[in-house]
């Protein structure tokens, strides 16, 4: 598997995913700099965690317009899937890949703690496979992590099983619908707010990342 | 030269945690008559451009393409000579 990170000014996340994918997936890992492109068929890019631009104006508003982005436009065109952790997604959303915007905390907190995540719905090609009673023990860290989209929007995402996780035991920043992840109607692209990347470590004790992972790079 | 002064709201239709908390802060306060806040962006961006009407038009097409997210947010601008 040949993956691509990609780093914004403001990344912070991006080592991070870069070692899970080397140590627990093997992967060919390239880091590419937001401002260079690529045309290398990588089989996945990434956009990792952390606060592009310093979060100015909106989160991922800026750098929804990096050069890198026009790569990655190619990339989807190609049919390469993208995958969106936390700042990621929000890039992803403010970019149009995914729909809806991730607006500020409801409690207007940064929330960091582990939070429960549960399968969208069985008809998510992703996530669908869980059982409906498997509650996956995954990190959040962000300010601005709750999913609004329209009522239609929602709607739609639902008929189309295209949510991919939904927060389970508590709402940490008040997602409508419990929403911690949407993917594409094609599957490819994914987004979501948790960070799996920071649950592969039985020393921290939590492992539930690697089946989140597992299930987004296809193995 | 004109100067466009940009101020971006949250639709109606978005919570407004921010507006929200600041209005619970001013009835603290004792100012029980104040019955809504919305808290914005104010964006002040200095153009060259021949004359207001294609100045409007810039303004309008960068809210578009970059300073608003249409799906949560709206805009309205005021431009005067610099």
């Amino acid at each position: 598997m040949r993956v691509a990170v990609v780093t914004f000014p403001g990344s912070n996340c991006d080592n991070d995913i870069v070692s899970v994918l080397k140590n627990f997936y093997s992967a060919q890992v390239d880091k590419i700099w937001h401002k260079d492109q690529f045309s290398v068929k990588y089989d996945l890019v990434i956009l990792p965690g952390g606060f592009s631009y310093g979060d100015y104006l909106r989160s991922g508003a800026m750098a929804a317009f990096s050069p890198v982005m026009q790569s990655v436009k190619e990339h989807v065109g190609r049919g390469g899937k993208l995958f969106g952790i936390c700042n990621g997604f929000q890039i992803l959303a403010e970019a149009g890949y995914l729909p809806g915007a991730l607006i500020r905390n409801r409690n207007l907190k940064y929330v960091c703690r582990t939070v429960g995540l549960k399968k969208g719905s069985d008809s998510n090609r992703i996530s669908g496979k869980l059982p409906d009673d498997r509650i996956l023990r995954v990190p959040v860290a962000h300010g601005d992590g709750c999913y609004f989209a329209s009522s239609e929007v929602r709607k739609q995402l639902k008929e189309e099983g295209r949510i991919l996780f939904l927060y389970s035991g508590g709402n940490p920043n008040g997602s409508l619908d419990d929403i911690a992840g949407i993917c594409s109607s094609d599957f490819k692209v994914t987004g979501m707010m948790p960070h799996p990347e920071r649950a592969m470590n039985e020393v921290t004790g939590e492992m539930d990342g690697k089946v989140v992972l597992d299930l987004i790079l296809g193995i | 030269m004109f100067i466009a002064r940009i101020n971006v709201t949250l639709k109606e239709s978005v919570l407004d945690p921010q507006g929200s908390t600041v209005q619970g802060t001013l009835h603290e306060l004792g100012e029980s008559s104040v019955q809504d806040v919305r808290v914005g962006k104010y964006i002040e961006v200095k153009l060259d451009s021949p004359d207001i009407a294609s100045a409007q038009k810039i303004v309008d097409r960068i809210c578009e393409k970059l300073l608003v997210n249409h799906v949560i947010e709206t805009y309205r601008s005021e431009i005067i000579p610099a």
